[in-house]
């Protein structure tokens, strides 16, 4: 018996995306097998670990926790869509390569994704409050210091940026 | 780990997903967050045929204070319950809770309905439903039934909402008493993890500091979560004076009959009970005398 197909039409970093999918299509293997958009992660694949971290209509949640047809009609960011619109790297990411907020990089897609919708929502957050935001994010290599470093940099730029 | 095959619909409103639930019956399985269900899947631990999503429904979303609860949709997600200044004033217990349960990702979606008919035995929200005696309204494509907490949770993971029901919505009540004071706290391996032990309580006071109401309880030491309403009761006419307390608390912890798993012995769950039952009365009863 072949699974049925389920048409889906997707707002993935401003551009609509459409396809057919099998409802057990994961929200992150669609983007990164159907989408080629491979920056998002498959780390545990079952909640834990943070690595596929993307926003759903701008909150961020772990997209192996979500069916593909389940975010039909919804918007999707992710760490390909927090690039500047010339490709350039925003002021977060430009961040954690300042403050070398990583080494392996396997963590840092879901770690982005969770830093930008905490500056998004709270843009001087403070030592504790990024500790929060990043908690359900794994990272093996860092020891988490400069990435908490890394976003706390970011959030002083933007603030200068802005002023 | 990719979940097994299964077939989806997506229910435009409560009536549709009743009858999709009725239609399926046994097959079928309602999708909340999933948060707990996805993984499930994922481990092949469940292999339902169909996948009822309810999160489209915009009329299970909702928060409704009434007279002496309240309501709310049994789809709303857990981040909205926690910013929700005017419930976390009227139901404080939910958002201290709510700070233990999961992580900023998981309570985007995680959903206060998904939590209760999920069951877990360590889980916050089901132990908050059980000391504070929740109303669960299920419907079926034929009708509507509202239970008690109490006859709500069945077992570990398993509730009494049949095949063909929808948990719709949930009434919290709310203590009326002007100086009413609430703590939530427990111990877990790394935060956001499911607790080994957690406690909860809310506790009354008249101007005095006199306790005129009291309800605590535990959960992850049981297959369901533990209220003891008789021994709250003994709190009443008290000042929880430390020796009340102890006494209280060694009692409750007394009854319990936790199991041995990696995380921690039966003994050891049993001590943590009696600390952190000490611990919550004592703070929600700072908590009540506080408020002026």
């Amino acid at each position: 018996m072949s699974e049925a197909l389920y048409p889906i039409a997707i707002d993935v970093n401003g551009v609509t995306r459409t396809g057919h999918v099998t409802a057990r299509t994961s929200l992150v293997d669609w983007l990164r097998e159907h989408q080629n958009l491979t920056g998002t992660h498959i780390g545990c694949e079952h909640g834990i670990c943070g690595a596929c971290s993307v926003m759903l209509d701008g909150a961020p949640v772990r997209s192996c926790l979500m069916y593909a047809v389940q975010a039909d009609g919804h918007r999707v960011t992710t760490v390909e869509g927090l690039t500047q619109p010339d490709g350039q790297l925003s002021i977060l990411q430009d961040s954690f390569c300042e403050a070398h907020g990583l080494q392996c990089g396997y963590c840092t897609p879901g770690m982005l994704i969770a830093a930008q919708a905490l500056l998004d929502a709270n843009p001087r957050p403070t030592e504790d409050e990024i500790r929060d935001a990043i908690g359900g994010n794994l990272c093996r290599c860092t020891g988490y210091q400069q990435i908490v470093e890394a976003i706390a940099l970011a959030a002083e730029r933007i603030a200068g940026a802005t002023r | 780990m990719k979940s097994p095959p299964f077939e989806y619909a997506r229910a435009a409103s409560v009536e549709e997903a009743c009858a999709l639930l009725s239609q399926h019956g046994d097959d079928a399985k309602v999708i909340a967050g999933g948060q707990s269900l996805v993984p499930m899947m994922a481990f092949r631990l469940l292999r339902p045929a169909w996948l009822i999503d309810i999160n489209e429904i915009a009329a299970l979303k909702f928060v409704a204070p009434q007279a002496d609860a309240v309501r709310m949709g049994a789809c709303t997600r857990q981040c909205d319950i926690q910013r929700d200044d005017a419930l976390a004033a009227s139901v404080p217990l939910l958002r201290q809770a709510l700070a233990h349960v999961g992580h900023v990702q998981t309570r985007n979606r995680g959903t206060a309905g998904g939590s209760l008919v999920h069951a877990d035995p360590s889980a916050e929200l089901p132990l908050v439903a059980q000391i504070l005696e929740a109303r669960m309204t299920l419907r079926t494509k034929s009708g509507t039934r509202t239970l008690a907490a109490a006859d709500f949770f069945e077992d570990a993971m398993t509730t009494s909402v049949a095949h063909d029901e929808c948990l719709t919505d949930i009434a919290w009540p709310v203590w009326r008493d002007r100086k009413t004071g609430s703590a939530f706290t427990e111990i877990s391996r790394r935060h956001g993890d499911f607790a080994i032990v957690a406690a909860a309580a809310q506790v009354a006071v008249d101007d005095d500091g006199t306790c005129t109401r009291a309800a605590f309880g535990v959960g992850g030491v049981a297959p369901i979560p533990t209220a003891f309403p008789a021994l709250a009761q003994r709190l009443v006419g008290t000042h929880l004076e430390k020796e009340t307390l102890r006494e209280v608390a060694h009692d409750a912890a007394a009854t319990l009959e936790p199991g041995t798993d990696t995380h921690a012995s039966a003994d050891y769950r049993r001590h943590l009970a009696g600390v952190l039952i000490t611990r919550v009365l004592q703070s929600a009863y700072d908590d009540a005398r506080s408020v002026r």
